[in-house]
């Protein structure tokens, strides 16, 4: 089932594929970061319907903290070789020699380390000039002004002042050497336009969206769950449990809340959605630090 | 009805039913205009809050920082729910263009939300490019303003035909019907002009929420629409698929030799297989052969999807065509005249080269002359030499290949561009185009018989320009004429011009405003291109300050044509000579726009050779020109 002609999301999805092709036609050398969550699985989906029959012209880059959950590590090399696309695993190998993880060095140091200079340095080895993000305007409020395409200068830094003027549908892909843009073809798209989608087109996504009995311990006020015993040291007081969860959004184990729900099927999820009392990234433990912390992430190079 | 309310009320039926019926939602895109005490902030929030999308946690949050910046002492400040970035919510104003989102069960609305001030023109015109309704905010109290004005003009440039009148703060008027009604005359006497397609006032109150979801009994004499309500209702795009066809190419799609389509997305109009098209410019024409989507071929697709058409034969069809009906062709132009915005801060000079982007076109611009710019606030039209920072302007613009084009109120996607500097990579000004200029069309290049090869050849050399740049006293004269007799007394065919000679006769109307130095150059440009068509050797010995006219005449002249000599004397050393006396009078304040003085030089960072003259002597340096000439080939 695809979506109705003429109805908003068939707008979306027109708007987000022009996008996904201007950039194809006009840079040099792009890249589509994939995070293996619902926004880029709809953002993959987009990109393997803007070039059909051909492939998309760009490989895939995942930017492994060596934190992600175990199911979406697999379920990144299923759609890879499923879809016949080039896959590029980056790893800060510093942050691996000096042990950078959530639980030792903070959420903060850690996201700094393990994913934002990855980040940077996976963009820089391979001298991409256009990376593609699954971010959305409605996501937090510092990002209703973010652009399309959002300019990045040579240290990948953001700087709302070198922000271009975007207009009707001409987005200005010309960078010079070391730049480069990060674009957002989901700008418009709002979370319950994304499930709605994935319902609509059938997208798979990683099981950890669907309900299943999990072990869980609360900590700060945060479901954890228990992705890799090993890695996880349990305070005073914390017993792991197995509870009914799903998780809203998908990132690094330990800083991903889980929330209690039975939701098991597309239909279900779309249903909590519209009852939902908690926005979506109340889940993520780093949104919590400091107060428009999405901006000062944004501006250090994170997404 | 609102979204709690079905999911409060959900059975297996009435679930499978509001989806549906959530698929079936149709999309609007607005504009909000109004100043920060007009309350359009505060409206935004209070349709987001209405139609319950502001989730509770975000009301927490906003909770909290209300008691930091509130202005509405122990109430919630909806406004705080849509002000983004960290810095303006400590100045308490809007500083770019905002996009949110809210959704009813009929439409899904995306709203640019932008700033009202004078010096916001350009996100104004951003925001406005891709809404097709427009909602002016005025405060009941003030009734309409210069801004107001300055709002519909911008509004109407940008090609917006829908517009609603938000008369804010109606409470603060005890509901006065007098009060709205004069309002509402005084918006249609001079917005008639603009002939909108519709346009509707409705009495509001942001901060309470009268008029703006529901409709309030506390205005029981106003028989309209509450503002939603009329936003759910109103038809904006129905005509879009009964224009003619129009598809800008932007990618050929070639998986392997037995494919290739050409995807795009439908600006206007509808296609399927089987109808002819042409390629707008050459005119070549095929049949449609299929419509390609993942989703399977269709029968037909219509504006605004993106597809990948293949044609029944093999044509010459690449990123920048467009495709047509053979019967409703648009126009091919590489002269028109537009509206443009300028959006930087530095200042656009007729003459200087931009590129331009319509479409999935890119080709080099420049405008060649400002027929009047516009006062947004009065909208008189003013003659003007340059475009500054948030200026409108009319203008005739050129191109360096031909174009295809629709007009802008005819087509917003195949007549809009945007101009883009060549240096920076900046997005610099916004366009809309209005008509081609026939001028191009009638003047045709003679053919000459005898080339510029042959002419050199003659005189046993290559053609070549050595462009001297430097401040006033570097020594450029100097050195150019001592080069000059060098290559005199080899027997070379040369010609100088001289920045000063050239200013007492070709461009003596010539003051030395930025936007005169630009003509200027180009004027110099040109001259030296046709110095070169005769084999000369030319010396063009002038302060050029600029980058970018300086990089213009290197483009207009053949590759290694051009060659640039930087006299590189810093300017200490050329006031204490002062050859002159202009520094002395530039430095008294007697001679303005004074290169090095008060305006700026931009040092080259390529010249082809640069001379530091605080060392060697001047015919040291003529006789390193003259090898430079050698080294490429100019002269033997």
């Amino acid at each position: 089932m695809a979506v109705d002609r003429g109805s908003h999301l068939k707008r979306l999805e027109d708007e987000s594929i022009h996008i996904i092709r201007e950039v194809a036609a006009e840079f040099r050398n792009p890249v589509m970061l994939y995070s293996i969550g619902k926004d880029s699985a709809v953002m993959l989906h987009l990109a393997m319907k803007a070039f059909y029959p051909s492939k998309p012209p760009f490989p895939l880059l995942h930017v492994d903290t060596t934190w992600k959950f175990k199911a979406m590590t697999e379920f990144r090399d299923m759609m890879a070789a499923k879809l016949g696309l080039d896959l590029i695993v980056h790893i800060n190998e510093d942050g691996v020699r000096q042990n950078v993880g959530p639980f030792t060095h903070g959420s903060n140091y850690h996201t700094q380390v393990m994913k934002t200079d990855a980040l940077k340095q996976a963009l820089t080895k391979y001298g991409f000039d256009a990376a593609f993000g699954g971010a959305r305007r409605d996501e937090e409020k510092s990002r209703a002004k973010e652009r399309v395409f959002s300019f990045r200068t040579q240290n990948h830094g953001w700087d709302p002042k070198t922000q271009r003027p975007e207009l009707w549908h001409l987005y200005n892909c010309r960078v010079a050497k070391g730049e480069s843009i990060r674009v957002f073809p989901l700008s418009n798209w709002t979370e319950l336009d994304i499930w709605q989608y994935i319902m609509m087109e059938n997208i798979e996504i990683v099981p950890l969206y669907f309900a299943a009995v999990r072990p869980v311990i609360e900590r700060d006020g945060t479901l954890l769950m228990i992705d890799d015993p090993d890695r996880i040291e349990l305070k005073d007081g914390e017993v792991p449990e197995e509870r009914l969860i799903r998780f809203r959004t998908l990132g690094c184990w330990p800083l991903t809340g889980a929330v209690e729900s039975s939701a098991a099927t597309l239909p279900d999820i779309v249903a909590e959605m519209l009852i939902a009392r908690t926005s979506e990234r109340q889940g993520r433990v780093i949104d919590h630090d400091e107060s428009a912390s999405m901006e000062k992430k944004k501006r250090e190079g994170y997404f | 009805m609102q979204q709690s309310a079905i999911a409060e009320k959900l059975s297996p039926e009435a679930f499978a039913e509001y989806l549906e019926s959530q698929e079936k939602k149709s999309f609007l895109r607005f504009i909000t205009c109004g100043s920060v005490d007009d309350g359009k902030s505060t409206l935004i929030g209070r349709l987001l809050f209405e139609t319950k999308l502001i989730f509770e946690d975000q009301l927490a949050a906003v909770e909290r920082d209300s008691k930091k910046h509130g202005t509405t002492g122990e109430d919630i400040d909806l406004a705080l729910l849509v002000d983004g970035l960290e810095a303006e919510r400590q100045q308490g104003i809007t500083i770019d263009v905002a996009y949110r989102f809210f959704t009813t069960d009929k439409r899904k609305f995306i709203v640019a939300d932008t700033p009202g001030h004078e010096q916001y023109t350009r996100n104004m015109a951003t925001g406005a490019s891709t809404a097709d309704l427009a909602v002016l905010l005025v405060d009941a109290r003030h009734g309409i303003q210069v801004q107001t004005k300055r709002h519909a003009f911008l509004v109407s440039l940008l090609g917006i035909r829908h517009v609603v009148l938000a008369v804010n703060k109606i409470d603060l008027v005890n509901f006065d019907r007098a009060k709205f009604d004069a309002i509402r005359e005084d918006f249609d006497k001079f917005a008639r002009s603009f002939d909108f397609d519709t346009l509707v006032a409705v009495p509001i109150s942001a901060r309470y929420g009268d008029n703006v979801v529901q409709k309030s009994d506390r205005l029981p004499w106003y028989d309209g629409p509450s503002l939603l309500e009329h936003l759910e209702e109103i038809e904006v795009q129905s005509d879009l698929i009964e224009r003619p066809f129009r598809m800008p190419v932007q990618w050929v799609n070639r998986p392997n030799l037995d494919f290739r389509g050409f995807s795009g997305t439908i600006a206007t109009g509808k296609i399927r297989p089987g109808d002819p098209v042409v390629v707008a410019g050459s005119g070549r024409e095929a049949k449609v052969s299929k419509i390609v989507t993942m989703d399977g071929e269709l029968p037909e697709a219509v504006a605004s999807e993106a597809v990948t058409i293949c044609l029944d034969r093999e044509i010459d069809v690449s990123r920048g065509d467009i495709l047509v009906p053979p019967a409703h062709r648009p126009e091919v132009t590489d002269q028109f005249a537009a509206h443009i915005v300028w959006m930087a801060e530095e200042e656009m000079f007729p003459g200087r080269p931009y590129l331009l982007k319509i479409g999935t076109r890119t080709v080099t611009a420049q405008v060649t002359e400002i027929k009047h710019r516009i006062d947004v606030n009065t909208f008189d039209h003013l003659a003007a030499k340059e475009l500054g920072l948030n200026e409108v302007g009319f203008c005739n613009v050129s191109l360096s290949e031909e174009i295809a084009f629709d007009p802008y109120e005819t087509n917003r996607d195949t007549g809009a561009f945007v101009l883009i500097d060549r240096l920076t990579n900046a997005t610099v000004g916004a366009g809309m185009v209005w008509f081609a200029l026939r001028r191009a069309t009638n003047i045709h290049w003679q053919a000459l018989d005898v080339s510029k090869a042959s002419r050199a050849a003659l005189k046993g050399q290559k053609p070549a320009v050595l462009w001297f740049t430097g401040l006033s006293g570097s020594g450029k004269s100097t050195i150019a004429n001592l080069v000059e007799k060098r290559l005199h007394a080899q027997g070379r065919h040369t010609y100088i011009l001289d920045g000063d000679n050239v200013r007492h006769g070709l461009n003596r109307d010539l003051g030395f405003t930025d936007a005169d130095r630009v003509e200027n150059i180009r004027r110099v440009a040109e001259t030296s291109k046709l110095f070169t068509e005769a084999g000369m050797i030319t010396l063009v010995s002038f302060i050029s300050p600029f980058r970018a006219e300086r990089r213009m005449a290197r483009e207009m002249l053949a590759e290694g044509e051009f060659l640039e000599v930087y006299i590189d004397t810093p300017i200490e050393i050329c006031r204490q000579r002062d050859p002159k006396g202009l520094y002395k009078k530039a430095d008294a304040g007697e001679l303005k726009n004074f290169t090095g003085v008060d305006s700026p030089y931009e040092a080259p960072e390529h010249a082809e050779i640069s001379i530091d003259t605080t060392t060697g002597e001047p015919e040291d340096h003529a006789e390193r020109i003259v090898t430079l000439l050698k080294e490429h080939g100019i002269i033997d």
